[in-house]
Order: structure tokens, then sequence, then C-alpha cells
């Protein structure tokens, strides 16, 4: 069960690979594909909810040797909202990237990249991560690279340096971490942090790691190359990364932070809080100079993710709880917002701003479904990112971090005003007089980004349950002994 | 030995930030190998050298004690692989770059010419 979300994925890649000239086979498989990665994350979130942390031993070798999978409930949340959105995009896919690219193994690509992603969800060995790192990432480098325009190039040559990079990063923690503890088991090595006092060079390994998993998550001094290289490919691959790729870099900190944060609390906690505050207000800052649709998107990538760093450096249950439902929220309504950015592009055949316009008039469908995740992501009530920003803001002011919480409301104007920005120009205008003529946009293209935009509105609406479900697997994160007994408890005879 | 990959690690991390700040785009992969390298070496004296054993048991002798630690080996062979395959892929971008663009020169990267 709990290895079927990599196994998967690595099946579909394969048989995706050797049939990749027929088109229209490919197409319909990677949807069919991605429902069923889908029901198992689905059945397993059930599962996790119901029993508590699953674990498998690979190969049957006992906990610290072996390699550990593990699915808590955070692990599960991530899981099926990762599959949901590759459900999505493979809907939306054949009406928008060209035949060329689809053929040149764009379908296999992306299950390469779902299997890293879920691999990074369910490991519990730190190089194990690292291995699911780049997978992941090899895969999202020829994604990127996908097609080979010149724009396309130069993002990539930025997009893969600075991955390279921050793996170097990732690799060298891993490498100091085991000359110390001796141990590559999360579970363990958390365990071992706890019992072994002061042990020597974990603050700095944890920084090296910090800045491997911020540079994945755009947080702030190293988010620069995100909106130099997100916006170059097909609208698609951008949205898939938006929604996954980026929140595995906060997942992983999520993790870590919870289990190998044991030296020097406080300084970790407003550490991580100004870097949450920095990343929120500069992302949005600069996002509001832009007018390319697709950069101002990008820009806010960065400054939502800056809220799930609060709710995690906060670290409070309501916090985390408010946080990882946070996470879900921006996984739908960010990779919707870019699905609907697509659509305008194919309407009007541009992403820039001053030469769109008057789309309310023409397209009010299509205003709609733009219309929703964007409030959701402005924090209009009763969309989910009004939920997620209100027990976030209220996480903060129940711990006493006024100065963040305020930053957090602030921030939440200015995306309004992003967001009402994109609204005006584009769908609220006249259209400019040298505006392209409108063309017809394919039918699954606005279908996936309206069935995006249901669950978004559904996510709003069930609330309550959800913010549940958050709130265990944030009980789960708060005590990280659930964790390390879960894996490390079994194996003892 | 100890002393000699240590400095060698800073030599190579050091050359790497040199090469990766060049202009020059083939050097920046040069870079990237450089510091592949060096992390690799950092992995394996960060878990401790042990000189003239091998990296398993010698059941013949019984001298369980005496062999060094296999995993940062198998780490190492691991990211070279990995390595390996970010390095072709780096490669063969680099030269799509340079046949789209006829230049090596980075400051093409900018959006803005």
């Amino acid at each position: 069960m709990l290895v079927l979300p990599i196994i998967l994925p690595l099946l579909f890649m394969v048989l995706l690979i050797f049939t990749r000239r027929w088109l229209f086979f490919q197409q319909l498989f990677s949807l069919l594909s991605a429902v069923v990665l889908t029901v198992v994350s689905a059945l397993l979130l059930t599962e996790v909810a119901k029993e508590g942390i699953m674990t498998i031993q690979l190969g049957a070798w006992p906990a610290p040797y072996g390699i550990t999978l593990v699915a808590d409930l955070l692990s599960a949340i991530m899981l099926i909202t990762t599959s949901f959105v590759a459900v999505v995009v493979m809907v939306y896919s054949p009406g928008f990237i060209d035949n060329e690219r689809q053929t040149a193994g764009y379908y296999p690509l992306v299950f390469g990249l779902l299997m890293g992603v879920n691999g990074a969800f369910l490991t519990g060995d730190i190089f194990n991560m690292y291995v699911w790192y780049e997978v992941m990432l090899t895969s999202s480098f020829v994604l990127i690279a996908l097609g080979g325009s010149a724009e396309q190039l130069r993002g990539s040559v930025k997009y893969v340096t600075i991955s390279f990079v921050a793996s170097i990063f990732f690799v060298s923690a891993i490498g100091i971490l085991y000359g110390q503890a001796g141990t590559l088991n999360m579970a363990d090595l958390a365990n071992k942090m706890r019992t072994w006092e002061n042990m020597p060079y974990i603050n700095g390994a944890l920084m090296l790691f910090f800045v491997a998993f911020s540079v994945k998550a755009a947080l702030f001094p190293f988010f620069f190359w995100l909106p130099a290289s997100y916006h170059t490919p097909p609208v698609p691959i951008t949205a898939l990364f938006a929604g996954t790729l980026t929140k595995v870099g906060i997942y992983t900190m999520f993790r870590f932070y919870s289990l190998f944060v044991v030296q020097d609390v406080m300084f970790w906690k407003i550490f991580l809080l100004v870097i949450a505050g920095l990343t929120m207000s500069v992302g949005v800052l600069m996002a509001a100079s832009q007018f390319d649709i697709r950069k101002i998107l990008s820009f806010h990538i960065i400054s939502q993710v800056g809220y799930m760093v609060m709710g995690l450096a906060i670290f409070t249950t309501n916090a985390l709880a408010a946080a990882i439902y946070f996470t879900v929220h921006n996984m739908l309504s960010k990779t919707n917002t870019f699905l609907a950015g697509g659509l305008v592009f194919q309407r009007l055949g541009s992403y820039d701003l001053k030469y769109l316009g008057g789309l309310y008039k023409v397209a009010p469908f299509l205003a709609l479904i733009f219309f929703i995740p964007a409030m959701s992501l402005a924090g209009i009530p009763p969309l989910p990112g009004f939920f997620g920003k209100l027990f976030l803001i209220k996480g903060g002011f129940e711990a006493g971090e006024y100065l963040i919480t305020a930053v957090a409301i602030a921030v939440g104007f200015f995306t309004l005003f992003s967001m009402i920005k994109i609204w005006n120009e584009a769908y609220f205008k006249k259209t400019p007089e040298d505006a392209q003529k409108a063309q017809p946009v394919n039918r699954s293209a606005i279908a996936a980004t309206t069935l995006l935009a249901a669950a978004v509105i559904l996510l709003g609406l069930f609330a309550g349950p959800v913010m549940e479900l958050s709130h265990q697997a944030a009980m789960q994160l708060k005590d990280p002994y659930h964790y390390i007994n879960a894996i490390l408890k079994q194996t003892s005879p | 030995m100890l002393l000699l990959l240590a400095v060698v690690i800073g030599v190579l991390y050091g050359s790497a930030v040199y090469l990766l700040l060049r202009r020059n785009i083939f050097k920046l992969i040069l870079g990237l190998i450089f510091l592949g390298h060096a992390t690799n070496l950092l992995l394996f004296v960060a878990s401790g050298l042990t000189s003239g054993y091998p990296a398993f048991i010698r059941f013949v002798t019984g001298e369980s004690e005496s062999m060094a630690d296999p995993l940062p080996q198998a780490l190492i062979l691991t990211a070279i692989v990995i390595g390996l395959g970010v390095t072709a892929f780096a490669l063969v971008l680099v030269y799509r770059f340079y046949s789209v663009t006829k230049t090596v020169d980075l400051d093409e990267l900018s959006e803005n010419e």
C-alpha cells in the first residue's frame, strides 16, 4: 500500500516512454493513471487517519539500517493534493501543449516528477530523500527545457544551476550529520539528537539543510531563480511546478523542523519568523511591479510560501494546522490561477496585461474561473484562502507573535491589490486596440480549470472537516515521538 | 591524510566558486562538476577515514573490528551517478543554448536585451 504511490508512477512512466508516439493513448492513459494515483492516495489517507502512522521497511531490513517509508497524516494530505493537481493538469495539457512537446516525452516526464515528489513525501531516510529530490529535479529540468525555445533555455540554465547548487548543500548536510550520528534514518537521527547531549555540528548541518530547502521552496534570500525561470515553459508545466515542486521544499522543512530542531530552538524560531516575514513582503511587493500574468503569479508563489513558514515557525498546534490547511489551499488555488492565466493566453494570445482586456465581456465564464482562485489567494470569505489566513493569524495572536501577524495581515492587502490588478487589466478594462483577435479556447482546458475552481470552493465549504484533519496532522508533527516511536518501536523484538 | 584531503576539498570548493562566477557558460558547468566532486570528498571525510581496511568484514580472519564504513562509500557512489546524469543533461542544455544564441556569454541570460 505504502509503496504504491512510488511504484505506480514508475510503471506508468516506463509504459508511457515506450508508447510516446501514440498521442491519443498518451493523453488518455496519463489521465487514467493520475486518477488511479488519486484513488490510491485517498485510500492511504483514510487508512492513516484510522490506523495512525503507517511504516514499511524496504527489503525487510530493520529500522535504523534499511530504508523506511513512512506515511503520517501530513504526508498523506500532501500526496492526495499532489495527485489531484496532477489529474487536473492531465486534463488541461492535451488542449494546451503543442503536439510536438506532447510526443517528445511530456507525459512520461510528468510521472517521473510525480514519482520523485511522492517519494519525497513518503521516505523516512535522509539520503533517500536526497535521491527522490534528484528524481524530481531531473524530471523537472527536462520538463522546463522541453521544446527548447530560446526563452526556455535561458530559464533552464538558471534553474539547473541553482538546483544543482542546492542539492550540493543537501548532500553536504547529510554527510556531516552521518559523520556525527552514524545513521541516516530520520526517526533514529531525531531520537539520537534528543538522547545524546550536545551533539556537535548539528546547527551547521541544519543550516545547510535550510539553504537547500529554501532554494527549492523559494524562501527569502534564495527566491530569485523562481520568477526568472518558472514563466518560461508552457503554462501546464508551470502550474504543475507551482502546485507540487515548491511545496516539496515546504513539506521537507516541516518534517525536518519538527524532528531535528532540538538545539537552540529560540534561535531557529526567530530566524524562521524573520525569513517568513521577509519572504511574504518581498514577494508581494515585487509582484506589484510586474505586468506579465505569469510573473505576477510567480512572485505570489514566493509570498504565499512565507505564510506557510510563518505557521511552522510559530509551531503551536493551531498555527501548524493552519499552515497545513493553507498549503493545501495554495497548491489548489495557485495551480488554478496559472491554468486560468493560460486560458487568457489561449483566448487573447498574450500574457502581458498591456495587451489584454475586455475578457469579462467576451468570456464571462473564463473570468469567473480566474476570479474564484484569485480571490481565494487574496483571502476573501468563504474561499479557503480566507480560512487559511484567518487560522494562521489567530494562531499568531494566540502565540503572542504580533509583529509577524501584522506583516501577514498587511501582505494580505497587497495580495488583494495584485489580484485586482490582473482582474482589472485583463478582464475589466476595454480591449486595447492593438490586442490580438480573440481565439477559441480549448474545451478540455476550460473543464480542467473549472474542476479545480470547484475543488477550491469545496475546500472552502468543507473547511471544518479539512481543518480537523490538519489539526490531527499538526498534533503528529508537534510531538515528534509519534513519528519516532512508529518507526523504532516496531522493530525492537 | 585527513589534512591533505581537507586541503583538496577546500581547493576544489574554491575553484568551483571561482568558475561559477565566470561569465563563460562552459566554465559554469566545470564549476558545477568541481562542486560535486568536492562534496563527494566531503562526505567521505566527514564520516571518518579508516586506512588500510576494506569496507567489509573479513570472515576468514574474524577481524570484525577493522573495517571501513561501507555506507559513505555507497552514498558517494550514488551521488556520483546522480552527478553524472545531471552533468550530462547540463552539457546538452549548454550546447542547445549555444546553438540557439550563438554565444557562451552568460550575460545573454538576461531577458531585456
